[in-house]
């Protein structure tokens, strides 16, 4: 019986060997290029670095840096502030169009393969530095407002938008929702991942349980909020963090580019870790105070 | 005349069949009918929307600078040219580029896909102590942004060393900066762009296989290494396609790791982001004279650089069409 156990213990300890031997290249890669970064970024953003052809000399000086950026720089808090509200709308606008359009994708009908490629275009197309380059594009702009001059006159939206501003409800609220609706396209663009991430959840749903729902006398709309947002509801929480972290990883993110100047121009590495520390603690906190609330409301089927 | 006899019957048939459900069959049949054709309408909108910037980069990058202040011409140019290629891939060095991007794209790629389908594996089928907190340090690798520790691994990599052994040999650290061995080093190591995920998607991926095969695979005396090249790697064949085609395509447009660390190598990304620089300064060289470029020309050449850089892409994209959107969708990914 001893002999047994050991030998059990003995196969356990293999297969242990053996994931490890797996992970090791993850485990070799996080401890030299990760960790030690990690506390050294940390330890630099409380110092003034000195930075020569062969002399990295780091220089305690406290919080020195994080009063810099907060309190000195004239930029730093205005495009944490821009930054941090632009995600939170447009990872919610983001959010709500990937599952519109992953509902709508999901139906059958002609030449469904066809618009499932080009929505997930923008995937491929506008990554890296294509996407920073598009968003100062004024060529573009500027043959989008000859556009709108031409047509001026027959603007749906604008009409659209005068109706509700007058109906005088809630004038700001409606401002972000027309400024959303005007930048349809960064939307769109940004939701690739999150439309196919939702139609992989929607195709796992079993058809009988619609079935069942419609011959019980749900409607369409019932069966929608009852089956189907819950069954993907996981999928929901996925989709926000990735959302999250996407936006604040794109390169044309101002906070970013604040970070990369003053890397890169100034050379201040001090100041450039003491801010990128700053927003990655608002990111982190942020995420994982909205994943927390909305894993409350993730409903598990199995 | 047969044909239409038996379409007026079914005609008739439908209104018999009709008012025999007391109306219920017209009103399915025209809000069905409805239905597709305001989701028609829908789809195409955004159809358009997602392609009309490509299209409009077409029409402009054929122009020449002439037709672009021509305020009649908006899509279809008036003296159709083909000149504006011609530059952009010269100021880009646009063969050199590709090929260099390509052979990057591709190393860097299939380091990285490699090393995490090994770790996505070992996450997905062994137990082992600890296995939580590293799997947490996966998550923590997907969720810092590169740019919190670039500064460091900035002067990491100016001076180099691993654990004092080029110090102790050479009595100095190397300074790895400017060659693109950080950068393989970092693709080896699963740290470079966006590998978290990765390796996250395959473990998932794995998770998903039944393990009987696994079993019978060891039962039938087969070792863990032949195991996971015989039996789970055919079975993961597409996530590991997808995944590769993501990380070719992702290291292909991406600026931050190549600004940072492959600035000697001629890469597309890196020499679109500073055409417009080049620009100017081919200008200057075949003027003599400083001249402010015009806004429109500049994004003109801009747009075809552009276009010119996603170009592979998209032939990419037709091509393997397939594995990127569908075998996402296989992975079930769920937290």
């Amino acid at each position: 019986m001893k002999k047994r156990k050991n030998k059990l213990a003995g196969l356990q300890k293999r297969k242990a060997i053996a994931g490890y031997l797996f992970i090791s290249p993850f485990i070799v890669g996080f401890l030299v290029f990760m960790l030690k970064p990690f506390f050294q970024s940390l330890y630099m953003s409380f110092c003034n670095v000195e930075l020569g052809s062969a002399i990295y000399n780091p220089i305690w000086q406290g919080l020195e840096n994080y009063r810099q950026s907060v309190a000195v720089d004239p930029e730093f808090n205005r495009l944490l502030v821009e930054e941090i509200s632009r995600m939170v709308i447009y990872s919610l606008a983001i959010i709500v169009f990937s599952f519109f359009v992953s509902l709508l994708l999901n139906q059958e009908f002609k030449g469904r393969a066809f618009v499932r490629a080009v929505f997930f275009l923008p995937v491929i197309l506008s990554s890296g530095v294509i996407l920073g380059l598009e968003s100062d594009n004024q060529l573009m702009a500027t043959l989008a407002a000859q556009i709108e001059t031409t047509t001026s006159n027959i603007s749906i939206t604008d009409a659209l938008e005068n109706v509700l501003m007058t109906a005088g409800v809630g004038t700001r609220a409606y401002e972000k929702v027309f400024e959303i609706i005007d930048n349809i396209y960064d939307v769109a663009i940004a939701s690739g991942i999150q439309i196919i991430i939702f139609l992989s959840g929607l195709q796992t749903i079993p058809k009988s349980m619609y079935e069942a729902a419609d011959i019980e006398g749900c409607t369409k709309w019932e069966s929608l909020w009852k089956i189907t947002f819950p069954m993907i509801s996981s999928l929901f929480l996925v989709n926000w963090i990735y959302t999250v972290i996407d936006f604040c990883m794109r390169s044309d993110n101002g906070v970013i580019e604040k970070i990369q100047k003053v890397m890169i121009d100034q050379m201040n590495y001090g100041l450039a870790s003491a801010m990128s520390w700053i927003y990655f603690v608002i990111v982190l906190a942020f995420v994982g105070i909205t994943a927390g609330i909305i894993s409350k409301g993730v409903y598990y089927y199995e | 005349m047969s044909k239409s006899k038996a379409r007026v019957k079914t005609f008739d048939d439908f209104w018999e069949r009709n008012r025999k459900s007391g109306g219920y069959l017209l009103r399915k049949r025209i809000l069905s009918a409805g239905i597709s054709v305001a989701r028609f309408i829908l789809l195409f909108g955004m159809c358009f929307m997602i392609l009309q910037p490509i299209l409009n980069k077409i029409s402009v990058s054929f122009m020449t600078e002439q037709d672009l202040y021509n305020p009649i011409v908006i899509s279809i140019p008036e003296h159709f040219t083909t000149d504006n290629y011609k530059l952009a891939a010269e100021l880009m060095n646009y063969k050199k580029g590709v090929i260099d991007s390509f052979i990057v794209s591709l190393t860097v790629a299939f380091l990285q896909i490699l090393v995490c389908t090994l770790v996505g594996y070992g996450f997905a089928r062994f137990e082992f102590p600890l296995k939580k907190m590293w799997f947490a340090c996966v998550i923590l690798v997907i969720l810092i942004p590169p740019q919190t520790i670039a500064s460091s691994l900035h002067l990491h990599f100016k001076f180099f060393d691993i654990l004092g052994l080029f110090k102790l040999i050479k009595g100095d650290t190397i300074n790895l900066r400017g060659s693109a061995i950080p950068y393989y080093l970092l693709s080896a190591g699963c740290m470079g762009l966006k590998n978290g995920l990765y390796i996250y998607m395959i473990r998932q991926f794995f998770r998903n296989i039944p393990s009987d095969m696994e079993e019978a695979a060891y039962v039938d005396g087969c070792g863990t290494l032949k195991t996971f090249f015989r039996i789970m790697l055919p079975e993961a064949k597409p996530i590991i396609t997808s995944c590769f085609l993501f990380a070719f395509v992702w290291q292909w447009t991406d600026g931050f790791y190549s600004r940072m660390f492959l600035g000697n190598t001629v890469l597309v990304s890196t020499s679109l982001s500073r055409i417009v620089d080049s620009l100017g300064a081919y200008i200057q060289r075949i003027t003599g004279v400083k001249t402010t470029i015009s806004i429109a020309y500049s994004n003109c050449i801009l747009a075809t650089g552009t276009l010119m850089i996603i170009l592979p892409l998209i032939i990419l994209y037709l091509f393997a069409q397939r594995q990127f959107v569908e075998s996402i969708s296989s992975t079930g990914i769920k937290m």
